[in-house]
């Protein structure tokens, strides 16, 4: 049975760690993640976290918002029940798209807005009751974690970068046991 | 890193560090709450009450109740649910459209204006809801099936267009503001001792760790949603002056109506902004945090948006007599030299005179002066809806059916009772949720603190001499 360690590397700044990253990635060692109190930007291709495809999400959420205000109008105002109002028929959809522009903007709008906001929090789990996600409560004020599962011989190697590169503390958190795949 | 020149003002002041920044915005929530608190708690809370006693009143007799009358059939309720819309926006520009631009200052203030807009757009529901005279009937503004042979709603009408506007605004307003707590609330659970807070914000903060997973997601939710609300400050404030601008009515039939709402909704809306913030910085010691920079960029907003208004009322006169319309003439006329001429030049000193004395740096940085002026733009502001609506509407197209008005006692207390709910609500947040976007503000530190802008300027010189 193969085992990894758990360790975390512990910065009191973004540069050193970010450095330190590049150096353990530049030595094939794979940054499982990285817990910090504020988006470090540029990190997310040092580690290899691919770009987030949220906002595709949105554009579809979208486009199915201005689906639905136009079926819903259509439906109410042209085909179930046409009310002549003030002498302004409502004969044909073309015919009152100007009107009806206000009402499909704010159902994209809505639409995409919730339904992104929705997938962001379900993606990452972020539901009222989750348990904290951050390994060392510590990542959330001022201290930048650099989180690793390695096996032994990666992980003499880590810490010596990590050492090195300013890390303030090396902690091991034990041992995960991965089963053999078969 | 972006280094940012030594010639920009730093938006941190003094030397902090990341732990600084988190003792500070934590401060509230972890100390006991200043006297002053509870004295401002209890004078809004009291008013809350007032409002709610009188609002139980209309509902129980209905909007006779009001001073609303044949002629004024809208009067204070809807200026009332305008003036407030309005002061909502400054809080979606802010974390939207500063956030698109890049503005780094927007960072300190945008979580209170957030919440500033939340408060604001519920006291405008408050009135909205009532305005309707039977408000337990208010669903049938929503196109629900419904037992009346599927009778829908007229979505030719700028009424409706508001209902759709106004609740998108609310809910995305609320979804912005509470994605961006959630980091927040995450740093406030992880540092409080108390059980109940550490449960309390626990819940709050939906178990978020700050991966750099979720981070790069939390940038992309943030800019996208600030893509999305972006043309939803717009289209709201456009969509609540169609309400008018579609009408016959002369004085309201006007295309000059959208900008001219927008420009004023985020004129009042900074004024409210700078309201509050002068009292927060103040209550909690954020002096650090909101500078007398990030002041006087904010009257720099005022007095571009207050000259914008203050272009549209001239043009508004200018149009009525180059269109030589006698109807339009007459309500232009009837505002400035009727019998509710005094509303119009209050509207006319407080929102056009009173912006311009920004012009001085002297006036603009100065904390007494921008705090009185912040409140004379929103008496302004209020009278601006109140020009708008009421004047005009007492004297239309038929003599006989002219009227005057006057506010009842109870409409009085309904506006005073959302001003004291309002504040209810505002002292409530900035005691218990942090009043500060911390984590991002953790972000510019590097290049607009103080002391790290100080240091990073003699690193640069000294490395110049070196070669």
């Amino acid at each position: 049975m193969a085992t990894k360690q758990i360790i975390h590397g512990v910065f009191g700044d973004e540069v050193p760690m970010m450095e330190a990253c590049k150096k353990l990635r530049a030595s094939g060692i794979r940054v499982k993640d990285v817990f910090s109190p504020f988006p470090v930007h540029g990190l997310d291709p040092v580690i290899g976290v691919p770009r987030t495809r949220l906002a595709i999400c949105a554009f579809i959420y979208g486009i199915t918002g201005t689906s639905l205000a136009t079926l819903m109008m259509w439906y109410m105002q042209i085909h179930d029940w046409p009310a002549d109002i003030g002498g302004k028929p409502n004969w044909a959809y073309y015919f009152n798209i100007p009107a009806f522009i206000p009402i499909t903007f704010e159902s994209t709008v809505f639409c995409a807005a919730h339904g992104m906001a929705l997938t962001y929090l379900l993606r990452c789990w972020l539901v009222p009751g989750a348990k904290a996600k951050n390994p060392d409560p510590r990542t959330t004020d001022d201290k930048f974690l650099v989180y690793l599962e390695l096996n032994d011989e990666q992980a003499k190697k880590a810490d010596a970068i990590l050492k090195d590169n300013g890390a303030e503390e090396v902690n091991y958190k034990g041992t995960l046991y991965i089963e053999p795949a078969y | 890193m972006h280094a940012e020149s030594e010639i920009r003002d730093p938006l941190i002041l003094g030397s902090k560090n990341y732990r600084q920044i988190t003792d500070d915005i934590i401060a509230p929530i972890e100390g006991k709450a200043a006297k002053g608190w509870y004295v401002l708690l209890t004078i809004c809370a009291l008013t809350f009450l007032w409002g709610i006693g009188c609002l139980a009143y209309t509902i129980g007799v209905g909007i006779g109740a009001w001073g609303s009358n044949n002629a004024a059939d809208w009067a204070w309720d809807i200026t009332n649910f305008v003036w407030w819309i309005g002061i909502g926006h400054a809080g979606t520009l802010i974390s939207a459209v500063l956030l698109l631009f890049r503005q780094k200052w927007r960072m300190a203030i945008n979580r209170s204006a957030e919440a500033m807009t939340i408060f604001a757009v519920l006291c405008a529901a408050i009135f909205v809801t009532l305005h309707t005279g039977r408000p337990w009937l208010d669903y049938m503004l929503f196109p629900l099936p419904n037992q009346f042979g599927s009778l829908w709603p007229n979505f030719n009408s700028p009424l409706l267009w508001d209902v759709f506007a106004v609740s998108t605004y609310a809910t995305v307003s609320i979804v912005f503001w509470y994605i961006g707590l959630i980091p927040d609330f995450a740093m406030i659970r992880d540092r409080v001792i108390k059980p109940w807070q550490k449960k309390f914000y626990g819940l709050l903060s939906f178990g978020w760790g700050g991966s750099a997973r979720h981070w790069s997601r939390f940038e992309e939710v943030s800019l996208v949603l600030a893509g999305l609300s972006t043309p939803l400050v717009f289209s709201v404030h456009s969509i609540v002056s169609f309400d008018f601008a579609t009408s016959v009515v002369p004085g309201w039939h006007t295309t000059i109506f959208p900008p001219y709402f927008v420009s004023g909704a985020v004129f009042s809306g900074f004024a409210m902004v700078l309201t509050l913030m002068l009292v927060v910085r103040k209550i909690y010691k954020l002096e650090a945090y909101l500078t007398i920079k990030h002041i006087e960029y904010m009257n720099i907003v005022i007095i571009v948006t207050g000259s914008i208004v203050g272009v549209a009322y001239l043009t508004e006169l200018f149009i009525a007599w180059y269109s030589g319309v006698e109807w339009e003439q007459y309500a232009f006329l009837n505002r400035a030299t009727g019998p509710l001429a005094w509303s119009y030049w209050a509207m006319m000193t407080c929102n056009v005179i009173s912006p311009q004395l920004f012009w001085f740096k002297k006036i603009r940085t100065s904390i007494v002066a921008t705090f009185l002026l912040s409140i004379v733009v929103n008496i302004g502001m209020w009278f601006e809806r109140f020009v708008i609506i009421v004047p005009t509407l007492l004297r239309t197209f038929l003599p006989s059916t002219w009227n005057t008005y006057t506010p009842s006692f109870i409409d009085i207390g309904i506006f005073i009772g959302t001003i004291g709910m309002f504040g209810t609500f505002f002292l409530l947040f900035s005691r218990y949720f942090p009043v500060i976007a911390q984590a991002e503000l953790k972000t510019i530190l590097k290049q607009s603190g103080e002391a790290q802008k100080k240091e990073s300027a003699n690193h640069s010189h000294a490395h110049s001499h070196a070669h």
